[in-house]
């Protein structure tokens, strides 16, 4: 046993995203990226005296998309609390928060590994909440904290609706990790409740990770880790953090609960120091809010609004139709492509096709013109049809690619084109033996090398023939054909 | 005196109205009245003369343009703890001696846009936060009716306003009493609407689920006046009743047959001393001679009124105090970093009260206290709103003291229980969220000052409140001004 | 109820004021005090009771996802105890949030 199979990895993922709103949580400041600092500020984000909060609809609404989406139980009952400690960019000096009423409730995560190994993590509770402003560190300190003589803070992001994901500890590696958080922020982009760019900080996250001897059930000291600003960074982060603890228990030591930074440059995480008091967030309910009660119609309502969900797309493309987990991820993450997809699989009833001609000719037309496949003039009822004639062996493939290009050109519909240019497969036999005469005729070398035993040049030969019939002749019946003449 | 500044809030508004005087010089004559009293009495701690001014020349045009304003020229003091864009908000507290207010609130935007005129912005305890105004870090506000004596709190610098003929209309805010201690003290009516009547946007917070706006005035049928422009739904405060308002003015009535009015048994008043027990008795009568059937009532939660105001309370103020932190606005005294900073601003900046007030608040919240303080205060509330429920079973109003004594010498009350006492009688109405008002009942003490008469209403029954304060009013007329020290 | 003594130099960290040596014993005393007078509650049997947040009961008010104008910069920034350009400036960090 290596010392790395020797331990096993617990980790859970507390992230926090940024939803998708015209205004704020509880103003009607735009919520918007970036901007000139402190003008997407008024009394309410920027908590002047005698300010009050009013909740914005749509993020509740979103909340409990989010959490209908993952199969979490939506409470008949929820609240607003009070987390009260200071910071200077948080402008109450309290958040307002959910405590022990969160919007969603339980629910799990279906995700997938590079591999196609389909995983699922269990979520504790998602919770609604508003963002801080954003605090720049200057006077030294290279933009960090420590070692900064002074901050400088922009509130345009303070009170921006956040929701918390908190899930339990079932993550055991720095891939599942990562696994997790791409489902969450795809199944987030295709609900429309976030844009989840992670450049824009709109999803951060926070690891708790732990490491105990394999096959034990006691949990070990965990460490939070936070900092990780890409999933790249969580990847390598956690991967780190793993590394260090099983240093550390090797080496006789005992890992202590406390945060760690993630150092990007360095790649270690380092101990970051919290100053010696507890928190003691004095939780209580926000006597400016009322509470909310959760009508089940609307629950039903927005049940009704959610998209087919990327993980049982992959698991569709992967295990239905037999694509490799890279194809299927490509598609689940490209969402107006998966849905001209699966229109077409559902109109052709031919997966396999359909994934060759989307993820094939379809794809590489779109490279080359920039439109993309599902704004282009085939339409996934015509890309059906297509297939229809393929399948019936009406046209050759060769004839299919052509006539895509045409199509993507805007020439109509495929039989409109077949019709019109007599582009039909032919597998009449007599039409077919003229153009193998023809050819014969015109390539006597070849013919006699065949004769010869070179009998590798018969391919050779079928192409010609294709060619002379423009790609109409059945190519099994010109090769059938061709050896006729040629024995 | 000129007799302008005499004139009550609905006969200004008449004679304003009726183009028999103009808003001009009526705002004129009441800034004269300051400019001659307020030396003494301390009621504003910003003057509003040119605002004022403008305010009264718009409200003229508004008339002369064939428009009837409900406030027209009526002169305002406008408690220091509402925000007015472009004036100086400083809710009695040193952290915000010098900020300028970007934005209105609701109540007094409605009251200027009816057509009243902001005078000044008048002295408070220390946001909100006691029962006599000496908890301003700002002024000290004198009783009209005697120079060596408080005027109540919190909204004392309204109260002592109306009452020397500073402004009209007081608008004041009340947590556990102080509209309607300071009203007692100062002679004048402290009407409390239903919590949540009247918006708290732009209202300082004190205690978010206490808070409440309303007038002081020197009739009932101004402070019904008030109460109509300023009730109503608004969006802006989540907390806000959402439902029709009877307007006040019309429910005025002469007298009070049909109406049974409850006398608590656990307030009995002959632990205040033969004279104000007797003061009481005498106005219980008045009530019943006025067609009145007054029952006793019992609410068997009283006496624990002041332990679950004071956790609750605290527990609000000190979530909603934390924002004064030196970052954004206000005072900020300088630290060798952020933390250092915020606790010399905050040390610097509140005065005692507001800390005791903060930490005992933070106390209740905090680790391993909550369910112990804060949940049981909680839970208490529930009892009073149930008690206060079952005693309207058997009565339309209530009948109780607004203050256990008349308004009492400065420093008379240096243990903070001792003051927070004074709050006795009217914290239950306001744990229940309740319509509340005093309204003048006589005088007491040597030598003789106003006293309060109490009045409560089930939620949202302001408009029978203040019919039945009017009836007494009218009945017994103990407003009289004569006693006025300036 | 908690009747031990409190530690009033913890409580005063959390709410983030400092206190002189005079301050803490006076406010320390008339904390105590005040605990004394609110542990009557204890007398109340509220085993049965739901506890009130607000006294007027509301539900779901909410306000719809609109944009309204914000506050002028220099309005603003104007209030700043201490600004750096379009920022407000704040001594140094120290304590992690
Ligand atoms: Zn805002």
């Amino acid at each position: 046993m290596t010392v790395k199979t020797k331990y096993e990895a617990v980790i859970g993922i507390e992230c926090h995203v940024e939803l998708k709103t015209r205004s704020k949580m509880f103003c009607g400041c735009a919520n918007e990226f970036g901007g000139e600092p402190n003008t997407k500020v008024c009394p309410v984000c920027l908590a002047l005296p005698g300010a009050l909060p009013v909740a914005n609809k749509e993020a509740i609404e979103h909340m409990i998309r989010a959490g209908l989406a993952f199969g979490a139980t939506i409470p008949a009952f929820s609240k607003f609390d009070r987390k009260n400690y200071f910071y200077p960019d948080m402008p109450k000096d309290y958040q307002i928060s959910q405590y022990d009423m969160p919007l969603t409730l339980g629910g799990s995560v279906g995700y997938w590994l590079e591999d196609g190994t389909l995983k699922e993590c269990r979520l504790t509770r998602i919770h609604l909440e508003e963002d801080t402003g954003k605090s720049m560190h200057a006077g030294g300190g290279d933009g960090r904290i420590a070692g900064s003589a002074y901050s400088l803070i922009d509130f345009n992001r303070a009170g921006v609706p956040l929701m918390e994901c908190v899930s339990e500890p079932d993550l055991t590696s720095a891939q599942e990790a990562v696994g997790y958080l791409e489902a969450l922020k795809r199944t987030f982009v295709q609900l429309g409740v976030s844009d989840v760019k992670m450049e824009e900080g709109s999803l951060r996250c926070d690891a708790n990770v732990s490491i105990r001897p394999a096959g034990s059930m006691k949990l070990g000291t965990k460490a939070e880790i936070k900092n990780m600003n890409s999933f790249r960074s969580v990847l390598r982060a956690i991967e780190s953090e793993i590394t260090r603890q099983i240093d550390v228990l090797e080496s006789g030591g005992r890992v202590v609960q406390e945060t760690r930074g993630w150092d990007e440059a360095q790649g270690v995480t380092h101990s970051m120091r919290s100053k010696e008091e507890a928190h003691d967030y004095r939780y209580f309910p926000d006597p400016d809010l009322v509470p909310m009660e959760i009508d089940p119609a609307l629950v039903e309502r927005l049940k009704a609004t959610i998209p087919a969900l990327p993980h049982d797309r992959f698991v569709r493309y992967h295990r239905e139709y037999g694509l490799d987990p890279k194809q299927a991820t490509q598609l689940v993450d490209n969402l107006p492509l998966a849905e001209y997809f699966d229109a077409c699989v559902s109109a052709s009833g031919n997966a396999q096709l359909s994934t060759n001609f989307v993820l094939g000719d379809l794809s590489r037309l779109a490279n080359e013109t920039g439109t993309p496949v599902y704004a282009s003039p085939v339409t996934s009822a015509s890309l059906a049809e297509l297939i229809g004639l393929v399948e019936a062996k009406a046209i050759t493939s060769k004839t299919a690619k052509e006539l895509l290009e045409r199509m993507w050109a805007g020439e109509g519909s495929p039989k409109a084109i077949v019709e019109k240019e007599g582009l039909a497969q032919t597998s009449d036999a007599g039409e077919i033996e003229r153009f193998v005469a023809e050819v014969l005729a015109a390539n006597e070398k070849a013919a006699a090398d065949y004769k010869a035993g070179k009998t590798n040049i018969l391919g050779f030969l079928i192409g010609q023939v294709m060619k002379a019939s423009r790609g109409k002749a059945n190519p099994a019946l010109a090769e059938e054909l061709l050896r006729k003449k040629l024995e | 005196m000129n007799e302008l500044v005499t004139r009550s809030a609905a006969q200004i508004a008449r004679d304003v109205n009726g183009k028999r005087v103009s808003a001009r010089e009526i705002t004129a004559a009441v800034l004269q009245r300051v400019d001659e009293t307020d030396d003494r009495l301390g009621c504003y701690l910003s003057r509003l003369n040119e605002l004022a001014l403008d305010c009264a020349q718009r409200a003229d045009r508004r008339i002369a343009a064939g428009e009837t304003l409900p406030l027209a020229g009526v002169p305002i003091a406008i408690k220091d703890n509402m925000c007015l864009r472009g004036t100086r908000t400083t809710a009695g507290s040193k952290i915000l001696e010098n900020w300028i207010a970007p934005y209105t609130a609701t109540a007094v935007q409605l009251i200027l846009d009816a057509g009243g005129i902001p005078i000044g912005k008048a002295n408070l305890d220390e946001f909100a936060m006691g029962s006599s105004c000496e908890n301003s870090a700002l002024g000290v506000t004198r009783n009209p009716y005697d120079l060596s004596r408080v005027p109540g709190g919190s909204s004392g610098g309204p109260a002592a306003a109306v009452a020397s003929f500073q402004a009209a209309i007081g608008l004041g805010s009340d947590t556990g009493g102080s509209i309607r201690e300071p009203g007692a003290f100062c002679n004048v009516v402290g009407f409390k609407p239903t919590y949540g009547r009247v918006s708290r946007y732009g209202l300082i917070a004190f205690a978010s689920s206490l808070d409440q706006i309303g007038p002081l005035t020197r009739t009932v049928e101004d402070a019904a006046l008030a109460y109509d422009v300023m009730a109503g739904h608004d969006p802006s405060d989540s907390t806000s009743i959402n439902r029709a308002v009877e307007p006040a003015a019309n429910a005025l009535r002469e007298d009070l047959k049909g109406l049974r009015i409850g006398v608590v048994k656990e307030f009995a008043t002959a632990k205040l001393g033969p004279e104000i027990d007797a003061l009481y008795k005498r106005a219980y009568r008045e009530l019943a001679d006025l067609g009145a059937d007054v029952v006793d009532i019992s609410l068997p939660t009283a006496d624990y009124g002041l332990a679950t105001y004071y956790l609750i309370a605290p527990a609000e103020c000190s979530s909603n105090l934390a924002r004064f932190d030196g970052v954004r606005y206000g005072l900020r005294v300088e630290g060798d970093d952020v933390g250092q900073m915020y606790e010399r601003t905050r040390a610097a900046g509140f005065g005692p009260e507001v800390k005791r007030r903060i930490l005992i608040g933070t106390y209740a919240l905090s680790s391993g206290y909550y369910d112990a303080y804060y949940v049981k205060a909680q839970k208490a509330r529930t009892m009073f709103a149930q008690d206060f429920r079952r005693a309207f079973e058997h009565c339309d109003l209530i009948a109780a003291p607004a203050a256990s004594s008349p308004a009492f010498e400065f420093n008379a009350k240096s243990d903070p229980y001792s003051m927070y006492m004074m709050d006795y009688y009217t914290i239950p109405m306001s744990l229940a969220g309740l319509p509340a008002l005093s309204v003048p009942c006589g005088y007491a003490g040597t030598p003789q000052l106003p006293m309060g008469l109490q009045l409560a209403a089930p939620l949202f029954e302001e408009a029978k409140l203040l019919g039945a304060a009017h009836a007494y009013e009218r009945a017994t007329e103990y407003a009289s001004k004569a006693a006025l020290a300036v | 109820m908690a009747s031990e003594k409190i530690d009033v130099r913890y409580v005063a960290k959390l709410a983030r004021i400092a206190l002189s040596e005079e301050e803490a014993v006076r406010f320390g005393k008339q904390l105590g005090d005040l605990l004394e007078h609110v542990n009557v509650l204890s007398e109340l049997d509220t085993a049965s009771v739901p506890a009130t947040a607000q006294v007027v009961e509301s539900r779901n008010v909410e306000r719809g996802d609109d944009v309204t104008p914000c506050l002028d910069r220099e309005t603003v920034l104007a209030m700043a105890p201490q600004r750096q350009g379009a920022f407000f400036r704040v001594p140094k960090i120290i304590a992690e949030s």
